[in-house]
């Protein structure tokens, strides 16, 4: 053995040991991670169906009323436009899969992210195990956990909102747990003062008072998501990632640009309807959401009737 | 003292993760707060604290910031668990109550003001009002009517649904004091409500504290850094340093008879006019001469500085009953203003 160049030899085969732990787990537990990918599934078929079922018209009013709502006329002409664009490059239901796959993540990341950074914010020692999770899950390349997802989860549209789900996931949880405890001592004593049990000072005082903070971390985990998209069509994805992924493969620049420019355009539209939601109330002078946008000039009209 | 309606007795309260055998130390060996700091690494809050409330009385708690009062009011609805002692409440312990009874306890029978308001941003003023009686599953429109009314006791009638940021410091713990009035509660805990208000404001909000409570017969203990505020605003006045209570007594005790000199030396500044009583610094008579100048005798200072203005003579102290008891010379009204 030649004792300089020791590191010639593989002494610890990690590759190995991994090979084999996963082989194990898919021989002998693949249908828990089967069982997994059910609610997945449901979610993201029924919203796939309506998005690319519905008359794209239909579907193009819907988002542009969603974000006259949400941000008022302006981004609702923004919105307008950028969808428009999308359709006449021919990139419609491509679009629309994305942006179901993307929906399907975020619901599961708020599902599962809020209640993690909450109980996170009160326990600190839950928050020291958490933390260097989230941590991994962040800086792992997300080219390395396609392969086990792939093995336990196989290929299609849901494994790959799985995969996005890990990535896109830290965002919202560290944002939760961050505006949970930025939340003034005082009214969180205040309201204890008054009689308010733990359930009663979260949900009513803790909770609303964190929300532009947890909003802003939807936000990410939402564009986090979208940038996943071309990952993901590694594992067979459909949407405006295979047409980017497609478009490198045959070389084809123009497949590639309409997939790209796709996703630019809907990460604006998202981007910014999302960021409107963490609009706190105070910002908005205190006006309640039915009385603005399209609901409020539908209201002005029948008041005036 | 059976008409007592906030009790506490030997009232302990260290922080820290040792401070069970800190406290044990502590009554063994009587040690200091730098020594527990220093052996336990705990902080001693509250040293044996020992006061009663009667029933209708303003209560008030002075000392200087980190001298343990607002720590120790927080016990009284337990938003602080003690290390030891007990506290009672309208006659039931509060020390050993469980989570229902503290949360009923805490949502009728105490309200509570903070010296930062702590009104809560995304609620609008009837809300944040009709907090206390949400959380006991009032319905909503006997909670707006209770806000209603409680508001336009606080002149704040028709600012119902507006939100905390759209009114004055002086309008919010206006607000805030509603909000802790609005369950009707029997005790009131204000935590220098109005020490964050400017001297104009504050000095109104006092005036109109001392009218409503005088009209509504609440028990407050009331926490300040300010003695003029607490002799304003006070039947008694407990003083407190580093946790302990260092003396208890009515406005008039604590200035004219000090018991050390951290008592002395805010005591210093405070003027006497309207304190002192002509009974604590009248002499006995013995046999001299009773003159035509009479002051009952708790007339105030500034009273009987007036029947100097035109001679000096004594002046002549009587009971309510006319008898006379004692007698005021020109010297001992002048070294009564000097302190």
């Amino acid at each position: 053995m030649d004792l300089w160049n020791i590191f010639d030899q593989e002494w610890v085969p990690v590759g190995a040991w991994v090979e084999s732990a996963l082989q194990w787990v898919v021989t002998n537990f693949r249908f828990i991670f089967q069982a997994i990918k059910v609610p997945f599934d449901i979610v993201l078929t029924g919203l796939e169906n309506g998005l690319t079922g519905a008359p794209d018209l239909v579907v193009l009013a819907l988002i542009v009323i969603v974000a006259w709502q949400a941000g008022g006329r302006k981004l609702g002409l923004i919105s307008a436009t950028c969808m428009v664009a999308i359709g006449l490059m021919g990139a419609w239901e491509e679009s629309m899969t994305t942006l179901s796959i993307v929906l399907t993540c975020v619901v599961f990341c708020c599902l599962i992210g809020i209640p993690l950074g909450v109980i996170a914010a009160k326990k600190d020692r839950f928050w020291l195990v958490l933390q260097p999770l989230l941590d991994l899950m962040q800086t792992i390349p997300s080219f390395v956990y396609l392969v086990p997802v792939v093995m336990l989860f196989s290929i299609g549209n849901v494994s790959g909102v799985i995969v996005t789900f890990i990535y896109a996931l830290p965002p919202v949880v560290r944002l939760t747990n961050l505006g949970i405890r930025q939340v003034r001592g005082d009214m969180v004593e205040a309201a204890r003062a008054f009689g308010a049990s733990n359930r009663q000072t979260l949900f009513k005082i803790e909770l609303p008072l964190a929300m532009p903070t947890i909003m802003a971390g939807v936000n990410q985990t939402i564009m986090m998501a979208l940038s996943m998209v071309v990952v993901s069509s590694m594992i067979s994805v459909t949407g405006l990632g295979q047409m980017v992924l497609r478009g490198i493969g045959r070389l084809d620049m123009g497949l590639a640009t309409v997939g790209g420019l796709g996703i630019v355009f809907l990460a604006i539209v998202i981007d910014r309807v999302s960021q409107s939601f963490g609009v706190s109330s105070r910002d908005r002078d205190h006006r309640k959401w039915y009385e603005t946008g399209p609901a409020g000039a539908l209201r002005s009209l029948f008041r005036k009737g | 003292m059976t008409d007592a309606q906030i009790e506490c007795r030997d009232l302990w309260k260290i922080y820290g993760q040792r401070s069970d055998e800190a406290m044990k130390a502590v009554l063994a060996e009587g040690l200091s707060k730098d020594q527990v700091r220093d052996r336990f690494h705990c902080v001693l809050g509250v040293r044996n604290a020992s006061f009663s409330v009667k029933k209708g009385e303003i209560f008030c708690i002075m000392g200087l910031s980190g001298s343990g009062k607002s720590t120790l009011v927080r016990h009284v609805n337990r938003l602080i668990e003690p290390t030891a002692g007990e506290i009672r409440v309208a006659g039931r312990r509060v020390d050993s109550m469980d989570e229902a009874e503290l949360l009923e306890l805490r949502s009728g029978t105490i309200g509570m003001v903070f010296q930062h308001m702590a009104l809560w941003p995304h609620r609008t003023l009837g809300d944040n009002v009709g907090f206390g009686l949400e959380v006991r599953g009032v319905a909503p429109a006997e909670r707006r009517k209770a806000a209603e009314t409680t508001l336009e006791a606080m002149d704040l009638g028709g600012w119902i649904d507006h939100y905390p940021d759209q009114l004055s410091g002086g309008m919010q713990q206006r607000v805030g004091l509603a909000r802790a009035l609005a369950a009707d509660p029997e005790i009131l805990l204000m935590d220098e409500p109005f020490s964050a208000l400017d001297p104009l404001i504050r000095r109104q909000l006092q005036d109109q504290f001392l009218h409503l409570s005088a009209q509504m017969d609440k028990t407050t203990l009331f926490i300040t850094h300010d003695l003029d505020e607490a002799i304003r605003m006070g039947d008694h006045i407990a003083i407190m340093n580093d946790g302990e209570i260092v003396q208890i007594g009515t406005p008039e005790e604590i200035v004219t008879n000090p018991k050390d000199d951290y008592v002395a030396e805010f005591v210093k500044g405070i003027s006497r006019v309207g304190l002192v009583r002509a009974e604590t610094i009248m002499t006995p008579l013995d046999g001299r001469e009773e003159t035509d100048k009479r002051v009952r005798m708790d007339a105030e200072l500034g009273d009987i500085i007036d029947h100097f203005m035109d001679d000096q003579t004594p002046v002549t102290v009587i009971t309510p009953d006319h008898e006379v008891v004692g007698r005021i010379s020109i010297k001992d009204a002048l070294a009564a203003l000097r302190g």
